[in-house]
């Protein structure tokens, strides 16, 4: 059946990472048993009240962030450490005759030369060599030196023109286009004849570039036999894992270390080509060697999201009711995959038919890597656009729409029953929040004035985010009172360290403040990846775990000082009390004092019920628009997000990654493209003022919104994942308010003023 | 560039020269060598050409000299001689403010600033931006309304705002957007920024 996707990672079979993309994989989604007799809806659950979680809680670690102190990658340096560079290919394919490394090794200053593996080129910025030398300058120099023989073969960059028959292979012996996903339930043809209305459009998203401030970068030095490896990474155990294999050495005898790191949005979840070339490079020199990749470089080989060209065809009575939903995409990831971008269309709406059919389309650019919200986002533009003209050609108002066929189980209402939903409550508030009211009645309705017309527009999010049975975490006491909570996770700038420090000073009862946090070394318990919105829904339920157990051993000795069972004791205010005697106490600082040596407590995220209900996140963006019908510009002037992620830990955190998916997602819908030229091969703009990212010149007040709903069998906290979901719709709602502030839907992202124009050219042309 | 040869320059060596110099492909050692230690003209008048100089810079409030290359940068020097890491280096051309510093209090992109070029001028860098362990009131309220995520990009955008706030002590919204827009945040927090600023402008005034 489809995929999909970081959900099954979770499913206990554990997680294994496609080299080739280097990204955290989908694998196939297990057959998902549909019970006969559907399962009542669960009832609804309340969350108990905190004193920290939910709250808004600053950062523990801001004060190294803002005095500059904290150690990014970037700033790693070791005694004796060289400067590794890498050669890559100016061809898009080539085959690699000969590589000579001798004048680069003869250069003063050079310690180490290697050639990388792989003897044919398949895009421009391929690997070719790497050298190590004392300074960043003469490792410069001797990437000069270094003789390269190709011999230039045909290449074909552009997807569309790839698609032809008689186009270069991208891949040896292998046709460029290639299946991707499909998907049936019900009879689409049945459901169309049925139709009282037919809607078919075709949506386009570009490819739209990471870039991470923090260029992708690894620093390794052997110590003996073990591998240490200071890397920017969303993944230090798949690191571990991966450059073990790689070095042929124990994964027992490599630590990935990562303090703090400058961005990844998915294009660090895997090993990295420069990680091993370091690895490398210092087992050579016996010496300590960092690479840091270019801004150049991460425009070209280190990753993208896939371009998307989906067409949808969707059958609705007079009323609204969905009945047949179809879609056709073609996807390309360079010379790796395409995203999957049917999730949207096959589970958010109740709709009995549903036909899918997706296929990749290589060409000879790097591979695509998953970029926040794989799939999710692309499928959203297409799926809510295609919603907005429906409601359109049936006179709706597409928030009623999107109600009339509100879904309480997956896949279309066919499937599972979702364990907690609470989109219905999301429509309402951002609703609400943005004056939904105000909007034009039809599309394009609005009078504006002069040239500039307004508008407003809805999108729906769906995403994961239930977290991986099996993330380990630890908390230590020590006799001073001092409390360590220790997890192999990696805080990417969303804030898992304060996280940790909160479900543990919540659990414990001590504030934040109190507790040291380690995480960001291989060294520590296992924690899965930080992508797919996983960290949150692991780590909180695994610390939590520990915390609790720690309680216990703690009441337990309490209840000796006070000579009363461990049951009687009640936790108060820094000090334990008998329930039956309450005026029998005993401090903290007591109870710790009597452990008498560090103690562990060992924590696990345990399973939930993934067979019986679906687990999913939820969201309802809503943007305000104006466009300059002259020029084509579009200003966003007040976006409301309201999202259901289940149980908010850390409330200031959870508000900045939700203005953070909302800015991309705006940054990606009006300006991110790479573009490429299709002469040479090579990407056109790959630095960041030809590749254009929105500025605080381009960005409204947003705000965003949780809705609460708790959700008390996902985990023990009722937590789930909220990156990836405050991204999925946003490039969609401006899409949408712009439909409805110029009467025509642009359908292609980015938005740019020539695309806006066009669009509008083609309305007076009445096609 | 054929039909206007450069007018060949009273002193001696015509810019035209120079570059056709260049052109031979034998930088180091055709053409610089004669000059260095010597002067050229230029419309500013005659200026030395060095391969090295000895620079003396007053950073963080204390003065300190050293050896620079004539084609270092600021930021190259900043982060690999004097260890001040706190500048970032993302896109090493000028395009988005994460090497930020401040030179005679003005904000400049270190990574377009020849370091030859701050001889006897004064940086501050995000390291000195705090007096001791009392943080700066632009670094307070950055923690406390969350104006940050990955704090890559932060060290640029409190030496920006650090400037413009000693500027304009009560700024709006739109002056705001104005004064971090050679700043790129990319996991996107502008929003969240804009709060800050606006709290760090009300600590500075003792609203």
């Amino acid at each position: 059946m489809r995929k999909k996707d970081f959900k099954d990672i979770g499913d206990g079979s554990g997680l294994y990472m496609e080299e080739a993309r280097g990204q955290a994989t989908r694998t196939q989604r297990p057959a998902q048993a549909v019970p006969a007799k559907p399962a009542a809806a669960p009832p609804e659950a309340k969350a108990p009240e905190y004193r920290h979680i939910g709250k808004p809680t600053r950062r523990i670690d801001g004060r190294e962030v803002v005095t500059g102190r904290a150690t990014y990658t970037q700033d790693v340096k070791l005694q004796g450490m060289l400067i590794g560079k890498i050669l890559r290919s100016p061809h898009a394919a080539a085959e690699v005759v000969s590589i000579d490394l001798a004048p680069a090794l003869a250069l003063p200053g050079v310690l180490g030369a290697v050639r990388l593996p792989d003897s044919k080129v398949r895009y421009a910025g391929q690997q070719v060599a790497a050298v190590a030398a004392v300074d960043e300058r003469t490792a410069e120099k001797a990437l000069a030196l270094i003789k390269v023989e190709y011999k230039t073969l045909p290449y074909v960059v552009d997807w569309e023109k790839a698609r032809d028959t008689n186009a270069p292979q991208v891949r040896d012996g292998k046709p460029n286009v290639e299946k991707l996903n499909q998907y049936v339930r019900g009879d689409v043809e049945k459901g169309f004849a049925e139709a009282d209305v037919v809607v078919e459009r075709t949506y386009r998203t570009g490819f739209e570039v990471h870039h991470p401030t923090e260029t992708h970068g690894s620093v390794a030095a052997w110590e003996g036999d073990h591998l240490v490896v200071y890397d920017s990474t969303q993944n230090i155990h798949g690191v571990r894992d991966g450059l073990a294999r790689a070095m042929k050495v124990p994964a027992a005898n490599v630590t990935v270390i990562k303090k703090y790191m400058g961005g990844g949005f998915g294009s660090k979840l895997g090993l990295n080509e420069q990680t091993v070339a370091a690895a490398n490079l210092a087992r050579e020199t016996g010496r300590p060697v960092k690479i840091l990749l270019s801004r150049r470089d991460n425009a070209v080989c280190v990753g993208y999201r896939p371009s998307s060209h989906q067409t949808y065809k969707v059958g609705a009575k007079k009323d609204g009711t969905l009945v047949a939903f179809s879609l056709l995409n073609y996807a390309s990831g360079g010379v790796g995959a395409g995203d999957d971008v049917a999730e949207p269309v096959v589970d958010v709406y109740k709709c009995p038919n549903c036909k899918v059919e997706e296929f990749t389309v290589f060409t000879n650019t790097g591979a695509s890597r998953a970029t926040r919200a794989p799939g999710h986002t692309q499928g959203a533009f297409g799926l809510e656009g295609v919603m907005d003209e429906l409601a359109a050609v049936l006179d709706m108002d597409p928030l009623e729409l999107r109600k009339k066929n509100y879904s309480t189980r997956n896949l279309g209402d066919t499937g599972l029953p979702y364990s907690t939903k609470g989109l219905d409550k999301c429509y309402e508030l951002g609703a609400k929040a943005i004056g939904w009211e105000r909007r034009n009645r039809q599309p394009g309705g609005g009078d504006g004035a002069g040239t500039v017309r307004h508008g407003i527009g809805v999108a729906t999010s769906i995403w994961f985010g239930a977290g991986v049975p099996g993330t380990l975490a630890d908390i230590v006491l020590y006799p001073d009172m001092s409390v360590e909570v220790v997890c192999g996770t990696q805080d990417l700038g969303t804030g898992t360290r304060t996280l940790m420090a909160v479900v543990a000073a919540e659990t414990l009862g001590l504030g934040p403040k109190d507790i040291t946090v380690k995480l960001g070394n291989s060294d520590y318990p296992w924690a899965p990846l930080s992508g797919g919105s996983l960290t949150t829904p692991s780590v909180a339920p695994a610390v939590r775990d520990a915390a609790l157990k720690a309680v216990d051993r703690l009441k337990a000795v309490a209840a000796a000082r006070l000579k009363v069972a461990a049951d009687d004791v009640v936790m108060g205010d820094r000090k334990f009390f008998a329930k039956s005697a309450p005026e029998k106490t005993v401090a903290f600082a007591d109870v710790y004092r009597d452990l008498r040596r560090e103690t562990v407590f060992h924590g696990e995220r345990t399973g939930f019920p993934q067979n019986e209900y679906a687990f999913n996140t939820f969201g309802a963006h809503f943007a305000e628009v104006e466009v300059d019908v002259e020029t084509g510009r579009v200003r966003v002037l007040k976006y409301v997000a309201a999202q259901d992620s289940g149980q908010i830990v850390n409330k200031l955190t959870a508000e900045s990654q939700v203005v953070g998916g909302v800015t991309q997602g705006l940054s990606a819908g009006l300006f991110e493209e790479r573009i490429m030229d299709d002469t040479t091969g090579t990407v056109v703009n790959p630095n960041l003022r030809d590749y254009k990212i929105a500025t605080s010149l381009d960005i409204p007040e947003i705000t965003p919104l949780f809705v609460d709903v708790f959700d008390p069998r996902i985990n023990n906290l009722g937590v789930k994942g909220l990156g990836e979901p405050a991204r999925v719709p946003s490039s969609a709602a401006v899409a949408n308010a712009v439909y409805n502030a110029i009467g025509v839907h642009v359908r292609e992202i980015p938005m740019t003023p020539k695309r806006v124009l066009e669009a509008l050219k083609k309305k007076e042309a009445g096609s | 560039m054929e039909k206007n040869p450069d007018k060949k320059h009273p002193g001696g060596v015509s810019r035209r020269d120079f570059i056709k110099g260049l052109g031979t492909g034998a930088l180091g050692t055709a053409v610089l060598p004669p000059l260095l230690g010597q002067t050229i003209a230029t419309k500013k008048g005659r200026v030395p050409v060095y391969d090295k100089k000895t620079i003396s810079l007053t950073v963080n409030g204390r003065k300190t000299s050293f050896t620079v290359e004539a084609n270092e940068t600021l930021l190259d020097v900043l982060r690999d001689k004097l260890d001040l890491t706190g500048a970032k280096k993302v896109c090493d051309r000028g395009e988005c403010g994460g090497c930020t510093v401040l030179l005679d209090g003005a904000p400049v992109y270190a990574c377009m600033y020849l370091a030859i070029r701050a001889d006897g001028k004064a940086v501050k860098t995000v390291e000195g931006l705090a007096e001791g362990d009392k943080l700066h009131p632009v670094q307070e309220a950055f923690i406390e309304k969350d104006g940050y995520q990955c704090g890559f990009c932060t060290p640029g955008f409190l030496m920006t705002t650090s400037a413009f706030l000693a500027k304009n002590p009560a700024p709006s919204l739109d002056e705001i957007k104005l004064a971090l827009s050679g700043n790129l945040c990319r996991c996107g927090n502008y929003a969240k920024i804009y709060g800050a600023i606006d709290a760090a402008a009300k600590k500075l005034r003792g609203a």
